[in-house]
């Protein structure tokens, strides 16, 4: 069982919430990203989502378009968040999942993208501009280079679509909560709920609820029916606003309160 | 026809979230039974005729033919349709089409405007609501079809983020719609995006080349040698090329935009300059740098001026079904002046990139070969650009 696998099925089975956390590799400079990312672990993040900025990213809200947008200006490259990667195992073995969109793989080369990044220690790979119909494009490379596609599900999914994505799922299922993008404040986990509850029928997976997730309230309310909650936008604002140090007391704030719903 | 999965070759797709999937599955199987359905089809034709002016002329274009003294020059004239252009072909077929799947509100994306005031434009014939997604940039250099979409009744939303230009206006109208897509209706202009739009835009827009190739009958052209086109996302030159895909004794050019020149960073040519990769739900040709960023296009004409193009254009290009060439901004507009001056019609400046490629093909016409060019809207729109580049004449 993959890192990411063993973490979040050790949380399911000892009934605790797991706290999936986002960045923008890059942003506002490599050094903090390194830095926030080991501030996040320390403060009882369970798993890292590095986002590979990407200069159209579609499903992202405009937080992470902006932060895309600055750390490329500032010469982010796919090389230097490769180098990132193998920063952070230097000192740290916290499950690392890339977040990217497909062409960001294709122009690199996307053998090349997944081996290297799996190289430099990561344990996961989100595209989410890679829907069921398309995942060809890198199942087989995932698989033999040993990490999961992580599959996403959506409010608008059918049934069938839920079944077949959550059958197929590996690592955890990505759960979108509304219609739209990243970021914005979601208090309202129902609709979402009710496509967890489908899954749920076919698949044993962790399943973890991201996008509008802001604060702790938020995040209980997410966790009422996910095993794990992602959060991304709001850390990104933090470290916009306040520096490592909100983001810290953002992330351990948000961990507390997951602890006080665990039982 | 795009295979299952909308790809023509390889190229096309769906490269978009789960979020939209179910919504673009929806989309095409209802497009599949309203496009054999006959009160949809004469519905469509009603508009098309009564509204927006089809069939269009194939003028013979006596003056230029003469100022080139070779071959024989035709202009397809969809710039004397309503609104200025061919876009409101698809636009009238998708407001139709979103009418007859229950949806109140369309969303749309526009570079130089022309798509965005076809929306407006059938959003007020129809009683739909509008919205429009457009470029800051593109805001302050087409003026004049802001104005006319407000007028009509739509809201125009500028676009600041990444660089502010059409990919962008693009990318906020696909997030409006994934956020909003139980009730809205996106309408994409040009054959590009997911599956099923490259076909579906496509299908609107070929009656183009159909009325051109009954056109040739009925003209007696006996030589058809050339047909042009000027290619951004590219679907005049899909409408126009489509009907023409397997005569192979015609030669299909599609002009794209050199800009400043393709040996420059600033042109916006991505079949001549690009590789594949995805942008807005399709593979296709795109201007890219090695780490897949989308890189910035440039053109004088707003509506070339797009990084990516359709996907079946890329696949007439592997195919060498289409030639594709560049003509810079230069060159444009002097083709851009010369129709105004010789034949009394200001094209558009996307039109023009057409018309200043006859200066490569003309001289190698025989007077008894025939060239069709797709005059594909008027330039009234252009000519606060053409002031600003022109200066006094």
């Amino acid at each position: 069982m993959s890192n990411l696998s063993a973490k979040l099925q050790g949380l399911k089975e000892s009934g605790r919430k797991g706290l999936i956390v986002y960045l923008t590799a890059g942003y506002p400079d490599y050094a903090t990203t390194l830095e926030t990312v080991l501030a996040m672990e320390a403060e009882g993040a369970d798993v890292i989502e590095i986002g590979i900025p990407f200069s159209d990213p579609i499903a992202d809200g405009p937080v992470i378009q902006h932060a895309a947008t600055l750390a490329l200006k500032a010469g982010a490259t796919t090389a230097k968040s490769i180098e990132l990667v193998a920063q952070i195992r230097k000192t740290s073995s916290i499950p690392l999942v890339v977040m990217t969109y497909v062409n960001s793989i294709l122009g690199y080369g996307k053998e090349k993208f997944i081996a290297d990044f799996v190289k430099a220690g990561i344990d996961g790979l989100i595209v989410p501009d890679l829907p069921l119909e398309e995942a060809g494009l890198l199942e087989d490379i995932c698989t033999r280079q040993g990490i999961p596609l992580i599959g996403l599900i959506a409010p608008t999914s059918t049934v069938d679509r839920i079944k077949c994505i959550a059958q197929k799922a590996e690592g955890f299922l990505y759960c979108v909560s509304n219609t739209g993008v990243t970021g914005g404040q979601h208090n309202n986990y129902d609709q979402i709920g009710a496509v967890i509850e489908t899954a749920r029928q076919v698949s044993q997976i962790p399943m973890a609820i991201g996008f509008g997730i802001g604060n702790s309230q938020g995040a209980s309310a997410a966790a009422h029916y996910a095993d794990a909650v992602i959060v991304g936008s709001a850390i990104l604002e933090k470290l916009t606003n306040e520096g490592v140090a909100g983001v810290r007391s953002l992330v351990r704030s948000i961990r507390e309160t997951l602890d006080g719903e665990s039982e | 026809m795009p295979d299952k999965n909308g790809k023509f070759g390889g190229f096309g797709g769906r490269f978009v979230p789960e979020t939209v999937m179910p919504a673009l599955i929806e989309l095409e199987e209802r497009y599949e039974l309203l496009k054999n359905d006959t009160s949809f089809q004469e519905e469509l034709h009603f508009y098309l005729q009564e509204y927006a002016g089809r069939p269009t002329t194939l003028y013979f274009a006596k003056n230029l033919t003469a100022h080139y003294g070779r071959g024989k020059i035709y202009l397809k004239r969809e710039d004397l349709l309503h609104t200025g252009a061919h876009k409101i072909n698809n636009a009238i077929g998708q407001a139709l089409l979103a009418r007859r799947m229950g949806k109140k509100k369309i969303v749309a994306e526009t570079g130089a405007g022309q798509h965005g005031v076809a929306c407006a434009t059938v959003a007020a014939l129809f009683g739909l609501e509008c919205r429009v997604y457009m470029g800051k940039e593109d805001i302050e250099r087409q003026a004049l079809n802001v104005f006319r979409m407000r007028l009509l009744g739509t809201e125009v939303i500028p676009v600041t983020s990444g660089t502010g230009t059409l990919k962008d206006a693009t990318s906020e109208a696909i997030r409006y719609w994934v956020t909003n897509v139980e009730d809205t209706h996106y309408i994409i202009g040009s054959v590009v995006g997911p599956h099923p739009y490259p076909m579906i835009v496509r299908d609107f827009q070929k009656i183009i080349g159909e009325e051109v190739k009954a056109q040739v009958m009925k003209c007696n052209i006996e030589k058809l040698k050339y047909i042009v086109a000027c290619v951004g996302g590219g679907s005049n030159a899909m409408g126009m090329f489509f009907s023409f895909r397997n005569d192979k004794e015609i030669i299909k050019i599609g002009v794209e935009a050199a800009g400043k020149g393709i040996t420059t960073n600033e042109h916006a040519a991505s079949l001549t300059k690009g590789r594949p990769g995805v942008l807005h739900g399709a593979f296709s040709y795109l201007l890219q740098d090695d780490d897949g960023q989308i890189i910035e296009p440039y053109s004088i004409s707003a509506g070339l001026d797009y990084p990516g193009v359709g996907p079946e254009h890329s696949f007439f290009r592997d195919n060498g079904i289409v030639e594709y060439k560049a003509v810079t901004d230069e060159e444009a507009l002097e083709a851009f002046k010369r129709l105004a001056r010789i034949e009394g019609i200001i094209p558009a400046l996307e039109s023009s990139h057409a018309l200043a490629y006859l200066e490569e093909i003309m001289p190698k016409t025989q007077v008894d070969e025939t060239v069709i060019v797709c005059l594909s809207g008027r330039g009234d729109k252009d000519v606060d650009m053409a002031i600003k580049v022109m200066g006094g004449l």
